[in-house]
């Protein structure tokens, strides 16, 4: 069968990634540091989800929506300081009304207040009263799904792998998360219970990414013991370095079509996602790989604790 | 690597059938899978995939239940059960019977009379006794003496947790009661944690009447109307309401004590008064509620009394005659439509205690349709970039990877409707995903196969090595993916749960497809071509 056929990443790619290593290690640390330093000033757009409150989504009955009418009609209620945003259709607008105080009932009570203003020109597409109870809840329960995931990410990398490949994995790893939360604290994009399931997920993809070099690497050592640790990691970079282009590229193609197509409800979502994952493939190359050389890792730290950790396993 | 057993080749072929079998019912639309299920037997079960509320539209509420609301009526009771004990014991009091809090307080000044009714309160606290293994149950309350004779009464944490749970479990009933008589299709009602209730309804959007139906305690009491002279203590001022339920028309001193037990009715219907042709409930007492209604209504002949719901009065006739009949009419300022909802709440019964709204969630149908048809495209483009890139970076290989693909998307399908998983918009976002993920198995073990052909393997051992290289790798990465899924699937609700089983099946269909059923087209294509070169 004849096809037309191309190749996204070249077979023998030979480039010197640790030679990079001069600019991504003050890059990346500049964007770890900018990252915290965003998300401790700037912080989240926390969604309902995390802040509570009240969010309406209305679709003009009769065309285009009016905001500033629904801003001056909004405002009017006594809520506080009250959302309104267009987006998708130029029909639809977004209302979003602050946690009032006086806990659940008060919640309610705002909702109400909002539909009977604007009933008579909106139809109500999706409509999200979240009380104070709730939110925090929600918060609690979504930093306990983080923690625990980059814990039970630590359990596996500490018995999958001799410790400096263990801990140049958690730092990739972290360094991707922390990108993330400033790719969220940058962009405004919003930041709800979705967003927690992207991060985690981008944590176990952008593992994913990490073990196939590090178990190359691994391989490599075993195989030439007497070459430079930095030509066995140049090596075996090299050698992977294309499937994960090509493993990234088809993920990422899926998260395009859900950024272009998924509608609204999930851009977010698929966004947030398609950053870490292009960090994710980022940090395993030019961040995990080099981290090794200055832990000390030599051909020697392997087959010493080889016994101890099984069967030795040859990978892709 | 060339020989695969023939159960296997058949195994995977049935497999990959099934699943296409399981979810043919889900795509053609609900008319013709009716249409199917009547052909077929009655025991082949034509399920189609449930779709979460973001995607068929609806609304999930959650109420809480009011732990003060529980824990002041427990104090309540508790008082009167200290009131009931004293007055048999007849025990005389120094001031009245406090209630704060947690705790009962009273005052016994006398020694004798204090140590009986500390002995009657130690079983009053166990009501359980002592089991049989020897082991008692929390007491319901601690009781503490100090000086004066003053009796603290204190209701335990346990207590109160019980009550709860057991007010959650009651009042899961009553809903279950009340949502059932409006009519409305399959609403799902259950206990979220300690002290919550969550209810789902398919394709409601204005969810007032369902907060107004659940919101209402339905706590119906006919007590006394309070005469001059009256301790303050035992009674409370209740206001009576018009028609709209705003404008005060009334207020009474309605003595504390109810007549009868609202448990006791059995049975409401709305109706018209016979004479003023008003709108009115008509309602029965059982035996028991009957024979407490007719003693009370003789002994109090000539005074007034009143119909309570929900602490307002709703009216308040004088008792002309004793009532011995075992029913009775309560008529008020009533709609029509008033007195057909207060009878569906009466025969429902009373809420064990206040329900607030914590959160509340609605989807229109229209925004679900949206979603699923955005969801769709996203599918679908994502399913022919894919395929596009396979086949072009692989050729032959990549046609294998893709049909091995479209099972893959099959069997996440198939394994939702066998488990009765809901499908959600995260859901939809986590297959496209598994699409983009599925293949990346693919790439590992034909990059792997390339790379051993490369280094000089023949085609069949850079098979062999491929496959077994590549599949460590492939496990390691899918069990990364795998503890998210678990962990999501656990913290999550609704739609992030959605997301977290269409992972985890991904992950596990994955293995299932890209890795053995792969290898079995390419073991037979082997077979067949015996080809000279890799076409990768």
């Amino acid at each position: 069968m004849k096809f037309l056929r191309f190749r996204l990443a070249p077979d023998n790619i030979k480039i010197s990634f640790m030679r990079f290593r001069r600019y991504s290690y003050p890059l990346s640390a500049l964007a770890s540091i900018a990252s915290v330093i965003l998300f401790l000033t700037v912080g989240l757009n926390y969604g309902i989800d995390f802040s509570g409150g009240t969010l309406l989504e209305l679709r003009n009955k009769d065309g285009v929506a009016n905001l500033a009418e629904l801003r001056t009609t909004t405002e009017k209620l006594g809520l506080g300081e009250v959302e309104v945003q267009a987006f998708g259709d130029e029909r639809d607008v977004s209302v979003r009304v602050r946690l009032q105080p006086g806990g659940d009932v008060a919640q309610q009570a705002a909702m109400t207040k909002v539909l009977d203003a604007v009933k008579d020109k909106y139809e109500v597409r999706r409509s999200e009263v979240v009380g104070p109870r709730v939110s925090g809840e929600l918060v609690q329960s979504g930093t306990i799904g983080v923690v625990l995931s980059i814990l039970a990410v630590l359990a596996y990398l500490w018995f999958r792998y001799e410790w400096q490949l263990a801990v140049a994995a958690v730092i990739a790893t972290m360094h991707d998360l922390l990108l993330t939360i400033g790719f969220f604290s940058l962009t405004r994009i919003e930041f709800n219970i979705t967003s927690i399931a992207a991060i985690l997920t981008i944590v176990g993809v952008s593992l994913n990414e990490t073990v196939i070099v590090l178990d190359r690497i691994r391989e490599t050592l075993r195989k030439y013991r007497k070459t430079p640790i930095a030509e066995i990691i140049d090596m075996s970079v090299n050698a992977v370095i294309s499937r994960t282009i090509m493993t990234s590229t088809t993920t990422l193609m899926a998260l395009l079509a859900l950024v272009l197509f998924g509608g609204h409800v999930i851009r977010s979502f698929s966004m947030a996602m398609m950053f870490g994952i292009i960090a994710g493939v980022y940090s395993s190359i030019f961040i995990c790989s080099p981290i090794l050389i200055y832990l000390g890792m030599r051909n020697d730290s392997l087959s010493a604790v080889e016994p101890e950790k099984g069967k030795a396993k040859e990978n892709a | 690597m060339q020989r695969f057993q023939r159960w296997k080749v058949l195994s995977i072929l049935a497999m990959s059938l099934l699943a296409l079998l399981i979810i043919i019912p889900s795509f053609i639309g609900e008319a013709n899978r009716k249409a199917v299920a009547s052909w077929l037997p009655s025991w082949l079960p034509v399920k189609a995939i449930v779709l979460g509320l973001d995607l068929q539209g609806g609304a999930h509420l959650v109420w809480q239940v009011d732990a003060a609301d529980v824990t002041k009526s427990q104090i309540e009771s508790l008082r009167d059960d200290v009131r009931r004990l004293l007055r048999d014991e007849k025990i005389p009091l120094a001031g009245g019977i406090g209630a704060s809090g947690r705790s009962v307080q009273f005052r016994v000044p006398d020694e004798t009379a204090r140590t009986k009714v500390v002995g009657r309160l130690r079983t009053l606290a166990q009501p359980g006794g002592v089991t049989a293994l020897g082991t008692t149950q929390p007491p319901v309350f601690e009781i503490a003496q100090s000086e004066g004779g003053l009796l603290r009464l204190t209701l335990s944490e346990a207590a109160t947790n019980e009550r709860i749970r057991k007010a959650v479990d009651q009042t899961i009933e009553v809903l279950r009661r009340r949502i059932d008589t409006t009519g409305t299709t399959e609403p799902n009602i259950q206990r979220q944690g300690a002290d919550r209730i969550l209810v789902q309804v398919p394709g409601l959007l204005d969810t007032n009447r369902l907060k107004d139906l659940v919101g209402t305690t339905a706590k119906l009491e006919f007590r006394l109307v309070a005469e001059p002279g009256y301790n303050p203590a035992d009674i409370e001022m209740l206001k009576e309401f018009d028609k709209d339920g705003k404008t005060v028309t009334g207020e009474y001193p309605v003595e504390k004590r109810n007549m009868v037990r609202g448990e006791d009715l059995t049975d409401a219907q709305p109706g018209f008064d016979s004479r003023t042709n008003e709108p009115v409930v008509n309602f029965k007492f059982n035996i028991r509620g009957g024979r407490d209604f007719g003693e009370a209504t003789s002994r109090n002949v000539n005074k007034l009394f009143a119909i309570v719901l929900d602490n307002k009065v709703i009216s308040a006739p004088r008792i002309l005659s004793p009532i011995t009949g075992g029913s009775g009419q309560i008529s008020g300022r009533f709609t029509v439509q008033a007195v057909n909802d207060l009878s569906i709440l009466l025969r429902a019964g009373a809420l064990p205690t206040a329900l607030t709204v914590v959160e509340e969630r609605t989807v229109g149908p229209g925004l679900g349709q949206d979603s699923i048809d955005a969801g769709k495209l996203a599918g679908y483009v994502a399913a022919t970039l894919v395929v596009l890139y396979m086949l072009t970076t692989y050729g032959t290989f990549g046609i294998f990877a893709n049909i091995a693909l479209f099972v893959h998307i099959a069997m996440i399908f198939a394994g939702l409707v066998l488990l009765g998983a809901t499908l959600t918009l995260p859901g939809i976002a986590g297959i496209v995903l598994t699409i983009g993920m599925a293949v990346d198995s693919n790439v590992l073990i034909y990059e792997r196969i390339r790379e051993e052909n490369h280094l000089g393997r023949s085609i069949i051992s850079s098979l062999e090595a491929g496959f077994t290289r590549a599949f460590a790798t492939i496990v390691d990465s899918q069990s990364t993916a795998m503890v998210v899924a678990v962990i999501l699937y656990f913290l999550g609700s609704g739609p992030v749960r959605g997301f977290a089983v269409t992972l985890g099946l991904g992950i596990i269909t994955t293995i299932i497809t890209a890795v053995t059923m792969t290898r079995m087209m390419i073991a037979l294509w082997y077979r067949w071509k015996r080809p000279q070169t890799l076409p990768i």
